[in-house]
């Protein structure tokens, strides 16, 4: 089936994204990523240090992956703009994932800040997918910045409650232009498969796969269901209902 | 103006004689001041490995599989306070030292020779032997070869900490000891240290200045040990909800006994340390945890996956420790001796990843 996910003019190998935190060793991440075939990981800026060979985490990123960097750590705007900068500086591209988190206790995403920075960043070229709350009027705020895609959160970080925020992410699926990554809150494979088959174009995951027993197993079955989830959108399987449809309909006869 | 924690702090009333339903409290995902309590109380005995195994899912959850590890650098050892439980205390006949720039690169060259990145920068209490302007200077040298850099210095007024935040101080360690006023009285026999307010209130200035972590601590072994960790929670959760985009940690020093203390307090056993460190994580799920050198290899090695976050690694308490030239006697006994790397082997065993750079200087 022809269904390319491109971004940026890029395109995407595979519709499972993989964020690189949390990981008990440089090399089962690596194990994981390449695992799960992902093609585009993240990568904390403040988690790299160039200064170190053997024990840099970039080295550890098999080769033909797309580098994306986060700005995690950034509490407003500016700040998400200079890790940005420094991200650039260091040679990781102009692929930017925003996080602006104001909240250390929640780990949620301040959509206003988030709006800013990706105002300047798109301006300045980089490739911008913001973090951040699935609310409708500052997706298209984030749009109509020029990102090249949201990231909206399933959950709170960290929390594996899946697509708590399902109807959100389906509005944002049907309003937007661009594409709409489900990030944070997938906790298991069949949470990332829910969020494919709501039409998402991609999904994100890190905590559940790096604290998983066996990360490179996980990661791999994170990877079949987003395939999935993927085929059963585009193939049209109607999505569950509250109300269930007679299977005599009640208007046949005039048929 | 925000009401400040001694405030809040003053009027709180724990609910005396309330059963205690353990189990249920572990079941929940928030935990109220009440639960916190339940946890601290010796009826949360039986449930320890209970409380243990959620400690460690948490930690894991919000975490992951790492530990980060931070070295401290002693400034300087001359103090203007006698505090009873001390080393630095100044009624002490001890080397006193403040280190020249010229042996702080020395120093701050061993450091980040062991692979360090992030550095928490130690001064006695003393306005005078080590000023805001020493500090500064310091900082403007050690921010071009660290990553990350927190001082444990006397408490500053806001506009001061505001100062160092812009100099490149990203988080400020400030110490308790103990949230018994009167007892924080008798311990605090004369200086500056004895006004209990101003340094109660010192992580707030901290927050309200831009500083990205504070870390705030009781001495354990000086006051009632339940009280302390009670207070001790409350205290970081209240900085949380004020101050939601710093990072407030907690750490856990036991006294030890140490040449030049006068007073040693109780000991606190490794049962009761686990029991109020589980404690604080369940109430806490969030916030960094960091274990010192204090604590022996064996005993922090356990542990790794009951909550704890952060570890200092290759430490000298010492001025001049880490072989500028002569040193001082050390501020505390270090129990744990091993080296950055022995501590980064440990880790990698328990199946954790030991972290050196977890920020970036912007």
């Amino acid at each position: 089936m022809n269904d390319p996910l491109i971004i940026a003019g890029t395109q995407i190998r595979s519709r499972f994204f993989l964020g690189t935190g949390k990981f008990s060793s440089y090399p089962l991440m690596r194990d994981s990523i390449e695992a799960s075939g992902a093609h585009v990981v993240t990568v904390a800026l403040r988690r790299i240090d160039p200064t170190q060979e053997q024990e840099n985490i970039l080295g550890f990123i098999p080769k033909g992956c797309l580098v994306m960097v986060n700005t995690s750590g950034a509490r407003n705007a500016e700040e998400a703009v200079r890790i940005a900068h420094l991200g650039r500086a260091m040679g990781c591209g102009p692929w930017v994932k925003i996080e602006v988190i104001a909240d250390q206790r929640y780990l949620l995403p301040d959509n206003a800040e988030t709006i800013k920075a990706a105002r300047q960043l798109a301006s300045e070229g980089f490739v911008v997918m913001p973090y951040m709350n699935p609310d409708l009027s500052d997706a298209k705020r984030l749009q109509d910045a020029g990102v090249a895609s949201v990231m909206p959160l399933g959950a709170p970080i960290g929390t594996n409650k899946g697509v708590l925020t399902r109807d959100m992410i389906r509005i944002l699926v049907e309003s937007l232009n661009v594409p709409v990554i489900v990030d944070a809150g997938i906790g298991r494979p069949s949470h990332a498969a829910e969020a494919m088959e709501l039409g998402a174009a991609a999904v994100l995951s890190n905590t559940a796969v790096a604290v998983s027993p066996d990360p490179a197993a996980t990661a791999r079955a994170f990877a079949l269901a987003v395939e999935a989830g993927r085929l059963a959108y585009r193939a049209g399987i109607s999505p569950s209902r509250d109300n269930p449809e007679a299977s005599s309909p009640l208007t046949g006869f005039l048929h | 103006m925000k009401t400040s924690f001694y405030e809040v702090m003053t009027r709180a009333v724990p609910e005396e004689g309330r059963p205690c339903d353990i189990p249920g409290v572990l079941e929940k995902e928030t935990l109220s001041e009440a639960d916190f309590l339940s946890l601290l109380s010796e009826s949360a005995l039986p449930f320890l490995e209970s409380m243990a195994q959620k400690a460690r899912e948490l930690t894991i959850r919000h975490f992951g599989r790492v530990i980060s590890l931070y070295a401290p650098l002693y400034l300087s050892n001359y103090c203007d306070n006698e505090c009873l439980y001390c080393g630095f205390n100044r009624k002490n006949m001890i080397r006193r030292k403040t280190l020249s720039l010229e042996e702080l690169k020395r120093e701050a060259g061993q450091i980040r020779g062991m692979g360090i990145q992030h550095l928490l920068l130690l001064t006695g209490d003393s306005r005078s032997h080590s000023p805001l302007s020493y500090i500064q200077e310091c900082v403007g040298f050690l921010k071009t070869i660290f990553s990350s850099i927190s001082v444990e210095i006397y408490p500053l007024e806001t506009e001061e900490y505001r100062q160092l935040a812009a100099c490149g101080v990203d988080g400020l360690t400030l110490y308790q000891e103990t949230y018994d006023e009167k007892l924080y009285a008798a311990l605090h026999v004369s200086g500056p240290k004895r006004d209990y307010r101003f340094r109660l209130e010192g992580p707030e200035r901290g927050c309200r200045a831009g500083l990205r972590q504070v870390n705030i601590g009781a001495l354990l072994g000086l006051g009632d040990l339940r009280r302390e960790i009670f207070f001790l929670g409350r205290h970081a959760r209240w900085l949380q909800h004020c101050y939601p985009d710093v990072e407030t940690g907690i750490s856990l020093p036991r006294l030890k006994r140490h040449e030049g203390i006068v007073f040693e307090g109780r000991t606190v056993s490794d049962r009761e340390f686990v029991q109020m460190m589980l404690a604080l994580r369940l109430f806490l799920p969030q916030g960094p945890l960091a274990i010192s050198t204090r604590e022996p290899y064996d005993f922090r090695r356990r542990l790794i996956g009951l909550g704890v976050t952060r570890m200092s690694a290759g430490s000298s308490t010492q001025v001049g420790g880490y072989g500028s030239g002569e040193k001082t006697e050390g501020q505390f006994e270090i129990q744990d001796k091993s080296s950055v790397e022995d501590i980064k082997r440990m880790i990698a065993e328990k199946g954790y990843q030991a972290v050196l750079k977890d920020w970036q200087p912007l």
